[in-house]
Formats: C-alpha cells, structure tokens, sequence
C-alpha cells in the first residue's frame, strides 16, 4: 500500500517494455559446452557486520563499504499491522507514511523535505506486518546532518494532522482502485482464502476503517512500540565502525527501555478447499491460483521444500515452465511452490494466466503436474539440477556488504541464528530423491487446496462448475460512510 | 522485472548527473574500463570490480521493435524469445534433422496462412486441413527438441546463473545474467553460441506465450490499454506509434522463417555492445571474450532509417471509458537524446516529479489534494528517436481528469512564465550527482549503463559527461524548453473514465463515492 513516487512513470515504461519471462529431462551426451573448463570458485569470505548490543537492548550492525563515498542505515522496530485491532486496519499504512510527513516537534514535514533533498539525501518510513522502519541514505560527507534528522524522527515525531488527511486521501485511492488489475484481486483474494478474510496476514483497509484512525492511535502506537529494546538497526557505508559505534552509543545508549512488543497469536482460518470464482468482464485472460497453507522456515522440511520448489515451479528449468509454458503455450506467466514464511506459515500458491478459453485446460494441466508427482516424482537428473541451481548461485546471496547486512538483521530480527545462512547451505546438499519426494507427499494435496479463478466467466472453455462446487466471490468495496469522499457525479 | 523498469528508468528518463564527483569516479573507471572493437564490429567493453567473485554481462543489441517490418509488429520481441530457444547443439542431439523437420513446418505454415488470408474464395475445407498439416509438421519437429526443452535456460540456471532475462523495446534488445566468475568462459561460450547459431525451434508455441504476454500487459490491465492508444494517437508517422508486443493479426501471423529473417538483417557484429562488470582481469577476460565473440561473422549494417515525426499542429485525445478508476495523461512531444536540451528535459522532469519537493506533488497531491500521485516524465514511449515529455496524475476519490489537467497546466505556465529558485536548480545538480554515485554500486547497474552508453554515443564515458552538460543548465534554459515544448497544439492527451461497474445482474459499481 506504500506509495512510490513515480510509481506510473516506472509502469508506463515497463509497458513498453517485453520481457522474456513474467517469472522459469536434461542433457545425456556431451555437447560441446560441458568441455569447457570450470576453475574452482575462488575463496570468498564476505565482511560480515560487526553487532553490537547497547545496554537498553537496542542492537545494532555495523557493516563497512568503502567502494563508494554513501552510508545508509535502517531501523527497523518490531510491531507491525498485524498488531492493529481490526477496526483500524490500515493503521500502519498511514503511520509509516505520516510518522515521516508529520515532521518533528520542532521542524515540519515540509522543512525535513526541504532540508533532505538539498543533501540529495532521504529519511523515509514505513511500515509492514510485523514491523516498521525507520531509515536514511546520504552521502557520507552529509551523515551529520541527516543523522541528526533521522534521530529527531526517531524520538520526537508529530504526526501533524494535515498529513493525516493527506495519507487518509490516498489511501481512499488505493481502495478505489485495488479492483482495477485482475493480478492483484487475485493476489489478494487468494491470501483471504488461505488465512480467513479477516485474518491479520490477509485483510485490507476499507474506507470504514481508514477513517477510523486518528492522530492519538499514531501517538499511541509510536509510544507502545519505539523503544530501544524493540530496535534493530543497521548501518552500512563509508565510516569507521569505531567511529560510528561511538557516535551512536552518544545518541541511543541513555534512552531508557520500554514495553517489549508481543506479537500476537494468530490462526491461520481457511476457506474450505474448492473452487471460487470472480467475474471481471473487461479482461481476456484468466488469473488461476491453486492455494493452501506454506511452511515456515524454521521447519526442517525447509531445505526439501527449497529443492522441490526449484524442481517444480522456480524459474526456467522448472516442470511447470517446461509443461505448461514452452510445451502446451498455455502460459506467460506460470509457477509456484511451497513458500516459507519466517514467523508465520507462507503461502503453498501455483499461479498461471492464460487466454480466457483455455482457463479450464489450465486447471486441469496444473492438476495433472500435482498428480504426476505421485506416477513420475521429481527425479534425479531434476534433483541434481535444483541444487546446483542453489548452490552455484549461493554467492549471489552475499555478494554486497548490504546484502550481508541484510541477512543478519532478518536472522536477528526473527531469532534465527546467525549463521543460518551457512547452514542453509549445508542444508541443501544434503537433501535426497526421497526427501523430495517426501515433502511434496507432505505438502501439495489438491483437495485441500483453494482454487480461485478471475477472469471473463462467459468465455470459459467450460463453466468452472464442470470441476466441483463453485463459491462466486463478491469483491464488491464497502460504501464509504456518508460525506467521507466527495459523489463521482454524472455516472450512473 | 521492477528493478528492471526502475534502473532503465533511472539511466534513461532521469540521465542527470553531476560534475563534483566526475573527475574522481571518471579516472576512476578510466582506469578499470577497457573498450575493444573486433575486426568483425562488435564492441566488448570490461569493467574490473573486485568486490566479490562474480560478474555480470550486458548485451546491447541495437535493434528493438522500431525495426519491425510493416505488418509483422512485435517480431523484434518476438525473436528475442527465440534467443533462449537454444542453438544447433543445445536444445538438440539431431539438428540435421531438425533442420529438415523445420522447414517443413515453414512450408506446412506458408501454405496455412497463404489460404487462411485469401481475399475472396477462400476453402474451408482445405483450410482445416493445410492447418491439421502445420501441426503435424510442428509435432514432428517437435521430437527432436522435447527431450531438451529450455536447455539453454537449464545450464544457466543450473550453472548458478542468477536473474536470467531479457527484454525488448522500441530502441533496443537487452539480454542479461549474473554468473559466479568461474564460469566466465563459459559465459562467453554460451552468449556468442546463442548470435552464432539460433534455432527457430517450438516458434509457433513461444508465439502463444507472447500473446498471453500481451493479454497480461496491454489487454487485460486498463492502464495497458491506455497506454496502447495513446502512443498510437500521439505518433502518426513514426514506428513508435506501434507496440512493441505487436498487434494481434500479427502476432498470429508472422513466421518463424520472419524472425530468422530478422535476426539475419539486425543481430549483426557491429549493432552488438557487449559489457562485463565483476571480478575479473582485463589481461585474462579480454582474450576468452574476445575468442568467443570474433566467431560470428561481419555482415553489413542494416538501413535503420526511419519516417521522422512531422510537427504535430493540433492537439490530439483518446478518451477511454473503463471499468476502472479515471487517470490523466497528457505528452508532448520532443526531440531525440542527443538533443542539446536533452538534459534540460531532465532538469525538468526532476523539479516537477522527484519526491515530496517536487512542484507537481505539493501542488496536486499537499495543496490542492486532488491527486494520489502525479509527475512528469521524458522517455515514452523511447528516447532514441523524437518522443514524449509526459505528465500524469491519478485523482483521488470524486475528482476529475479534467482537474488533473487544469491543475497540471498551471503548474507547467509556471515554469514558462516564472524562473525557477536558485535552491531548485543547486537540488537538482546536487541530487544529479548523488543518482550517479549511487548508481555505480552494483555490477547489474553498470554493465547496462556501460552498454547504452557506449551504444547510443559510441563512448561509455557520457555516462560521466553529461553531468557537465546538466552543470550547465540555467534557468533561462528551462524556460526556453518549456515554452517550445509546452503548448496545447503539440498536446495528446489520454484519459481513463470511469464508466460504472460491469453490466449484467447483481453487478455493483466498483468505485468509491457511490
């Protein structure tokens, strides 16, 4: 729901623009490619952030970058809108957008504005499920002064009211909008049907609910949640980590603890699995996603499930790329697998568009890719190509420092230890043919998926009905309450 | 996908850069950057960055769906899915015979679409049955490559490639990957094999994925659709009035033996700039490039001349009534990149569109709050050739497009009229040389910028310079440009209108404010 500034400018040229993949049996003999040599991968032992952790809890990372003359740093605070009572969803949306508008107790949105992009620098906020953040991007020469805002921010936010509004109107917008592009109901309503259309990990804001929200909740929740205990921040650029580590030792480490935040206990609810249905009559191809609950990746089953995902669904060299893209050209975009969330169960979702007329050919080319699991499991030569995948492109998980940086802030972040990334890797290469075989046993059951198909209904190859019990899904958005936004006019 | 769109729009639509930090990064990359011309005119360029060992590649190919043939739109995009089919090795065992079982499918095709496309007396009957024939010869084909299907794709990925793709548009064809750096040489292997020896093999399949591509971009999405009839409406002469997808009579006509054709006129040595970014050592990387892409044989330079874009002497609209909800769009039209004012058409967009100090945010979206979001642009639908400046805005709730262009008209009498503040112009400049240095940390990043550059003015270091020219632009300047560029006679404008909700029973409108 976070706004970008040009956000259309950035979509009018991507429509101009053709890309070769909207996402992904192999070769017996020795062609020619397979004699060129291979040198081992040279040694490679990334810097890793340096973790400090104050005496009020807040921990921090410091990663040093010298390739170019920028130091940029992230908070990132743990509570998130998946903490917000349900009457109020959208809490955090505005929160992450006003927390920055709404300037400081002594200096306006406008003036941080102002005084930011003469640096060429930002100081933005945000916000997610189950945090929000705080972070800056300067140039190293600027980090005073930005650092300075940035703390201010930290600190003594306003919320000012006018940039409620402002944040309020569009949000409005975005609800207007959310059923203009097939690909994003069917993104959304999927997740409904997996976690319950009031589940936190699935409900939208709604006019009702958005205009519910007021300055005191965002005063509130900054008050509840922004304390140093519930902080992680990291920090990586041109600068001396002893340096910094003193310069923010000054500015955090007499800042008292307060309440840690609990996140709260959330059930998944289903919908009970069969087939759903939304009619959009101005598009000509269908959106199909086939969905039940993921994992998490605290689940040993992880590494298994990395490896069947590749298999199956995960780009180029996948089963449903090779079937129901290049072979049956049913498809631009196709694939899928088991996700892992971190603290919370991902979505298990297989996802392919396709001409509206071959929409139950489509279902029925992914129901047979599931059943041939069972008669034709993923084998080796399938196996061996997955890992390699995963492992030979290992190196792209930290080849930046802020990569690195990234990583660790995560493990830190969901208490994971922080050498996961190490055995992940260990991970995989142990995984086998049965494990494989095991995990999508485990895991991919048609009949406990939810399918929900959006699209042209009347030009189906067949009505959906043909397959099971169909549920019509009404996406229709909540009226707003009376006077919130101005009449349309003159249409019917 | 999206960091692709934002990188090509940071290089081409915001190409401003600044000159305090040019002399130190420019010697810099003097220093690490090598640049080779082949005797058979393709260009290598190699740029050392030791962070970790890895490397990325950047093919420029420059030729893109301005180059489509009349009546074959979208064969440029259509080709570049070719380039990932594989070669006579790769995606094969027998290319002999299916080399033989390929051209049978092109006659079996010829014939199809020779009675399907009769004018008059065309024969059902024999119809169905030259199209049972097509297939046929299609699923004879087909057996010599579907025990390999994506093999290209299987050894990248399975030789840890990472972020394998490609792209098309009107100016240009990219493909790009990131490998570990010991797989360099077979990089270099791969990459030339695939301009050296493509197959057009399972074409007719791929043909089908792309027009699901074009269901998914232009036809099934609103803002897609918009974009469609704009470009066409606002470009009358010029190619870039067609898209690069390519309309759908010729999407389900053209030929693979039209792509082959193509691939022949314009994948030629000189019209190739090939970069690598990473970890390696110009001494060592050069030769192994170098031996692998001299393969491919000098051909001469395809005419790439083209209709210009008379004078527009009218203003031009499309007017779209949607299901969906109203956006305004409005361009104008400008000359190409190597303009002398191209980078006073960056100034501009920056002061009107870049973040919350922008003119167009605080007046349509703080002050007037009729707007979720509006900005001004340069690069639609291209930049090689004369384009667009373009403006948008997206109203909020029980606002009007017509208010959208009201309240972007005034700002823009703003910048005719009025100079812009000496702390609006030092924003720019300094926000300019801040996008350059933030833009040479990744190896992604580079390698395209290094190839456009090198392509567009045969010299990557204009990546660097035209930050002199932005130093140099004054406020005299952008009220020159806006005044000549400006005006409603060179205006087309695009709107989307909600029109309710779908018909039929129990439908409800979907917008707000009902």
């Amino acid at each position: 729901m976070k706004r970008a500034f040009f956000s259309f400018s950035v979509l009018a040229l991507f429509l101009f623009i053709c890309f070769f993949s909207g996402n992904a049996q192999l070769w017996a003999q020795a062609p020619t490619w397979q004699q060129i040599p291979i040198p081992k991968l040279p040694e490679f032992h990334p810097p890793q952030p340096k973790r400090i952790e104050l005496p009020n809890g807040m921990v921090v990372f410091l990663q040093e970058d010298h390739e170019l003359p920028t130091i940029d740093g992230t908070a990132r605070i743990r509570g998130g809108e998946r903490s917000v009572p349900a009457n109020k969803t959208g809490l955090i949306d505005v929160y992450g957008e006003v927390w920055r508008t709404g300037g400081t107790k002594t200096q306006t949105g406008d003036q941080l504005d102002d005084y930011l992009e003469q640096r060429a620098a930002k100081v933005e906020t945000g916000g997610g499920v189950d945090s929000t953040t705080l972070s800056w991007s300067c140039l190293k020469d600027d980090f005073n002064d930005v650092f300075r805002v940035f703390e201010d921010l930290l600190k003594n936010p306003e919320f000012r009211a006018d940039k409620i509004g402002i944040a309020q109107k569009g949000l409005y917008d975005a609800i207007s909008r959310r059923n203009d592009d097939p690909g994003q109901i069917a993104g959304r309503e999927a997740a409904k049907l997996v976690y319950g259309a009031n589940n936190p990990y699935a409900r939208v804001p709604e006019y009702a609910t958005v205009a519910a929200i007021t300055r005191q909740d965002l005063v509130e929740w900054h008050g509840r949640y922004v304390h140093p205990n519930n902080i992680i921040l990291g920090v990586v650029g041109d600068f001396d980590s002893a340096k910094m580590e003193a310069r923010l030792r000054d500015a955090f480490a007499s800042w008292p603890k307060g309440q840690a935040a609990n996140d709260p206990e959330i059930k998944p609810e289903p919908a009970k699995p069969g087939y759903y249905e939304i009619d959009k009559t101005d598009v000509n191809q269908s959106n199909i996603h086939m969905v039940a609950l993921g994992i998490t990746r605290k689940n040993p089953d992880y590494f298994a499930t990395s490896v069947f995902n590749e298999a199956f669904g995960g780009g180029f060299s996948s089963r449903l790329f090779g079937d129901i893209r290049t072979t049956k050209g049913l498809a631009y975009a196709v694939g899928g697998g088991v996700a892992a969330g971190w603290d919370h169960p991902g979505m298990l979702r297989l996802t392919v568009s396709t001409k509206s007329k071959t929409t139950i050919e489509s279902i029925q080319a992914l129901d047979e890719e599931i059943t041939d699991l069972g008669k034709r499991p993923i084998n080796d030569e399938e196996i061996k190509r997955a890992k390699d995948s995963i492992l030979n492109s290992f190196v792209f998980r930290f080849d930046s420092p802020a990569k690195v940086l990234q990583e660790k802030m995560a493990y830190e972040f969901y208490g994971y230890p922080l050498d996961f990334l190490e055995n992940f890797q260990k991970g995989i290469e142990k995984v086998t043919k049965e494990d494989v075989a095991r995990v999508a046993a485990k895991y991919i059951h048609r009949e406990q998926m939810s399918v929900l198909v959006v699209g042209n209904v009347n030009e189906f190859d067949k009505p959906l009905s043909a397959l099971g019990t169909v549920t019509k899904l009404d996406i229709t958005i909540p009226a707003p309450p009376p006077g919130l936004v101005p009449e349309q006019g003159d249409h019917p | 996908m999206k960091s692709r769109s934002t990188l090509i729009q940071t290089i081409v639509v915001c190409f401003v850069l600044c000159s305090i930090a040019l002399g130190q990064d420019l010697a810099s990359f003097e220093k690490r950057t090598t640049v080779k011309k082949l005797a058979n005119g393709l260009t290598i360029i190699i740029c050392e960055r030791p962070e970790a060992p890895v490397f990325s590649f950047f093919t420029h190919m420059d030729a893109g769906s301005v180059q489509d043939p009349m009546g074959k739109t979208g064969l440029a995009h259509m080709f570049e899915h070719m380039a990932f089919k594989g070669t006579d090795t790769i995606g094969t065992r027998d290319y002999a015979g299916e080399k033989v079982a390929l051209a049978k499918v092109e006659d079996a095709y010829a014939a199809y679409i020779a009675e399907r496309d009769k004018p008059v007396d065309r024969d059902e009957k024999k119809l169905a049955q030259l199209e049972q024939a097509w297939k046929d010869a299609i699923a004879a084909a087909d057996k010599f490559s579907a025990a390999y299907n994506n093999e290209f794709g299987k050894i990248v990925e399975g030789e840890g490639g990472e972020g394998m793709n490609a792209f098309t548009d009107l100016d240009e064809t990219g493909y790009h990957y990131s490998f570990p750096i010991n797989r360099l040489e077979l990089w270099a292997y791969l990459e030339s094999e695939r301009f050296l020896h493509p197959v057009m093999r399972q074409f007719y399949k791929e043909r089908n994925v792309v027009i699901e591509e074009r269901r998914l971009r232009t036809d099934s999405n609103p803002i897609g659709r918009l974009l469609e009839q704009f470009t066409e409406e606002a470009f009358a002469a010029h190619p870039y009035h067609r898209p690069t997808i390519g309309w759908i009579s010729d999407l389900n006509s053209f030929s693979a033996t039209d792509a082959q054709k193509f691939f022949d006129k314009y994948y030629v040595p000189s019209n190739m700039v090939v970069t690598v970014v990473g970890d390696v050592k110009v001494s060592q990387a050069m030769p192994i490039v170098e031996k692998y892409f001299s393969r491919i044989a000098a051909r001469p330079k395809p005419d790439t001349a083209t209709t210009t874009e008379p004078p527009q002497n009218s203003e031009r609209s499309v007017v779209l009534h949607e299901q969906s909800q109203p956006l305004y769009l409005e361009g104008y039209h400008r000359p190409d990149y190597r303009s002398a004012d191209d980078q006073v058409y960056d100034a501009i967009a920056d002061l009107m569109s870049n973040g919350r100090t922008s003119r167009l945010y605080r007046a349509l979206v703080r002050d007037k709050q009729i707007a979720s979001d509006s900005a001004g642009f340069t690069g639609l639908p291209g930049n090689k050739y004369p384009h667009l400046f373009a403006f948008y805005a997206f109203p909020i709730p029980g606002h009007k497009p017509q208010e959208m262009a009201a309240a972007i008209h005034a700002e823009i009498e703003r910048l005719k009229k009025e100079d812009i503040s000496d702390e609006e112009l030092k924003m720019i400049k300094t926000r300019a040389k801040a996008n350059l240095i933030r833009s040479l940390g990744s190896n992604e990043g580079l390698a395209f910028a290094l190839s456009l550059n090198q392509a567009r003015y045969d010299d990557w270091r204009e990546l660097f310079r035209s930050v002199d020219r932005i130093d140099k632009v004054t406020k005299a300047d952008i009220r020159r440009v806006a005044n000549q560029t400006f005006v409603p006679d060179n205006r087309t404008v695009g709107i989307i209108e909600f029109a309710g909700g779908p018909p039929g029973p129990g439908a409800v409108p979907q917008g707000g404010g009902q």
